[in-house]
């Protein structure tokens, strides 16, 4: 254990802690809304998230960017990073769709039970997983550096660095971006709606079967997103990438209320401080452990999350 | 409603069967039966062989092994409707008592035994009574996460082996004057067909009595079970021991055949395919999650000849099952679903698993 590590590096320490919770928002926020109309766990969403970053690589490879290569500067590195965060997010968000198209449609239509849907989303998750360890060779991939990552400036001993800076705010902007889709727009309105009551939205004329293709499509661009930012700070990606993240994204989603946008936004932030933090003191090792700990804590203290649940309560 | 097709259901076909047969052909069935099933070892069909691996040791496992910790399983996700997704947890904890105890003490396999089922019955009751009050995609998490630290656990503790695991288990004793040796599966293959053909005793004699009543009750509807005054915790974590104990039996065999056991064994992929195994058989029904077991344990292996693309065949095949026959291959009868209103109660549903 060492205590001395967190005292010391505490702001530097929150700082990363801030930057791993964006992208763990923005994951979470997939669950969230797919749960919140569905009620049901989208085992995909990891998978969603993996074809994201690879998304991005095979982008950066499109750009001519390698890894042995210097930085970009100017214009062209903003235009390279925008084509390669474009490319994951409609990557990410067409599998998502297609996911829902292939796991979930036929069998909600049928009315199955949630089990038989949960495996159907296990096989796809299962099925794209074994696809990506065949394609590469079950080998880890290196992101290039497109970015020349710098420290901006020091505060209170911690060194904020550029990119971090970049996630957090960009992430920021995406969930803000989301937040008023989701409560402005007509899709929005019938997201809202169907979490609320599936077959009244469906009597007041809500086309069922397009919100919940919205529903997913919204989730993929915001795991696309994440997985953009993912590759960008820790430049590496394998076909495994999407298993731990999207624990720890559920996790995340589960502690804020599951259902609920903001609680997702929160629990994001908070469970990626706490991780940074707890691995600090115990050891990488450790992280999940204290995680989930703190999960069943709160899941015992306050068994709705913090937020409590639903998209529709959170909004109006 | 999915019932009114009329679609042809062999589950209710066998049973009606089954109930309509007088006793000595009932007696005579289930001998030949299990008698067929001690005497598989010797069976050299090249229908059902092993290209790649030894068809004895494939019997013992996967096969064997996902069909006992199927049916364990299937008494808490199938009969009370308690979605678990940490079910390895409970495997792994049997095959480390077993390697621990093995390696550090005299004693031999069938004192361990009980032991490893005792502590796996005793995690059970910690994981499950704070955590089975919760709701059930919430208790998906938190089990999840449980199978996930058991095995995160073993890794970072250095005392038991850490990451390289535990080596040098010892074999069980001779028994009958069957040897049990690392290069013949067929001993072990018996121990465990006859471990699970008494838990499958013990899953029927339950399901007729007071707590399988209980059990359905709680999978219908948790709150009216409450309020028609079933002790639904009580239940629950009953069903939640009763599975740990099963898949903890199981481990300490598993742990005594393989000899060394490494903490990467005991991964989410064995958790889910395990679960997948149950849904994918038919929910609820004995005979149908046996089979969902034996056909996906045994799939991959069949198809071995396919090497690198048969864990992608196994998840497609998994989707198109689910999609063309959502209840399993073998569903649970349909006599339960008289209530008109079933359907929409489930639909508009606020979360529990059916």
């Amino acid at each position: 254990m060492d205590f001395a590590l967190l005292h010391d590096a505490f702001w530097g320490l929150t700082f990363d802690g801030l930057a791993l919770g964006a992208i763990y928002a923005l994951i979470s926020l997939g669950y969230t809304l797919v749960y919140g109309v569905l009620r049901l766990i989208n085992f995909a969403h990891s998978e969603v998230f993996m074809i994201g970053t690879f998304s991005a690589l095979v982008a950066s490879g499109i750009m001519g960017v390698k890894v042995e290569d210097d930085p970009r500067t100017g214009w062209n590195m903003i235009f390279t990073l925008l084509i390669c965060l474009v490319a994951a997010m409609l990557a990410s968000g067409i599998t998502a769709v297609l996911v829902e198209i292939v796991a979930y449609r036929r069998l909600r239509q049928r009315g199955a039970t949630k089990l038989a849907t949960l495996i159907s989303a296990i096989g796809v998750s299962i099925s794209l997983v074994e696809l990506f360890r065949i394609i590469t060779d079950s080998l880890p991939r290196e992101f290039p550096r497109i970015m020349d990552k710098t420290f901006l400036f020091s505060y209170a001993g911690a060194d904020i660095r550029n990119d971090k800076v970049i996630v957090i705010i960009a992430a920021g902007l995406m969930m803000f971006a989301l937040e008023r889709f989701i409560s402005k727009s007509r899709y929005g309105k019938g997201i809202r709606a169907v979490s609320m009551d599936e077959n009244t939205a469906t009597l007041m004329g809500v086309n069922i079967n397009k919100v919940i293709t919205v529903t997913f499509l919204a989730g993929g661009l915001m795991a696309g997103a994440a997985a953009f930012f993912y590759i960008l700070v820790y430049e590496n990606t394998s076909f495994k990438v999407g298993f731990f993240l999207g624990i720890s994204a559920f996790t995340a989603a589960v502690l804020g209320g599951i259902g609920n946008l903001k609680g997702a936004l929160f629990g994001g932030f908070v469970l990626g401080i706490l991780e940074t933090y707890t691995s600090a003191v115990f050891g990488t090792a450790w992280k999940a452990v204290i995680s989930f700990l703190i999960l069943v804590l709160v899941l015992l203290i306050k068994p709705t999350g913090l937020f409590g649940e639903s998209i529709q309560q959170a909004r109006v | 409603m999915a019932d009114k097709k009329n679609r042809y259901n062999i589950r209710d076909h066998a049973a009606t069967y089954w109930e309509n047969s007088p006793k000595w052909r009932r007696v005579s069935m289930s001998i030949a039966f299990i008698a067929f099933f001690y005497a598989l070892p010797f069976l050299n069909n090249p229908l059902v062989n092993t290209p790649g691996s030894d068809f004895q040791s494939v019997l013992f496992y996967p096969v064997g092994m996902y069909v006992l910790m199927a049916i364990g399983l299937n008494i808490v996700v199938g009969k009370s409707g308690l979605l678990d997704l940490g079910y390895v947890a409970f495997f792994a904890i049997g095959a480390y008592t077993m390697a621990i105890l093995g390696t550090h003490t005299a004693l031999n396999f069938w004192e361990i035994l009980p032991i490893g089922i005792a502590l796996s019955m005793v995690a059970g009751v910690l994981l499950g009574t704070p955590t089975l009050r919760l709701r059930g995609d919430y208790l998906a998490i938190v089990t999840l996460g449980f199978g996930e630290i058991v095995r995160i656990v073993a890794v970072n503790i250095e005392a038991i082996g850490g990451p390289r695991g535990i080596a040098g288990i010892p074999t069980p004793p001779d028994l009958f004057k069957a040897k049990f040796t690392i290069l013949d599966p067929k001993p072990y293959y018996w121990v465990l067909l006859t471990f699970t053909l008494l838990v499958i005793w013990m899953v029927r004699r339950m399901a007729a009595r007071r707590p399988g009543r209980a059990w359905d009750a709680i999978r219908q509807d948790d709150d009216v079970a409450q309020l028609m005054g079933v002790n639904t915790l009580k239940y629950k974590v009953w069903a939640f021991v009763l599975g740990a104990a099963v898949a903890g039996a199981g481990g300490v065999l598993y742990a005594s055949q393989i000899l060394s056991i490494v903490p990467d064994q005991f991964n989410l992929n064995v958790s889910i395919l395990i679960l997948a195994c149950v849904v994918f058989g038919g929910i609820g029904n004995l005979w149908g999650v046996i089979l969902g077991a034996a056909l996906l344990a045994f799939t991959p292996e069949r198809i071995r000849f396919l090497s690198q693309p048969r864990i992608l065949v196994f998840g497609i095949a998994l989707v198109v099952m689910m999609n063309l026959r959502p209840d399993g291959i073998l569903p649970k009868k349909k006599r339960e679903h008289f209530d008109p209103n079933w359907k929409s109660v489930e639909e508009s549903g606020e979360g529990e698993i059916k």
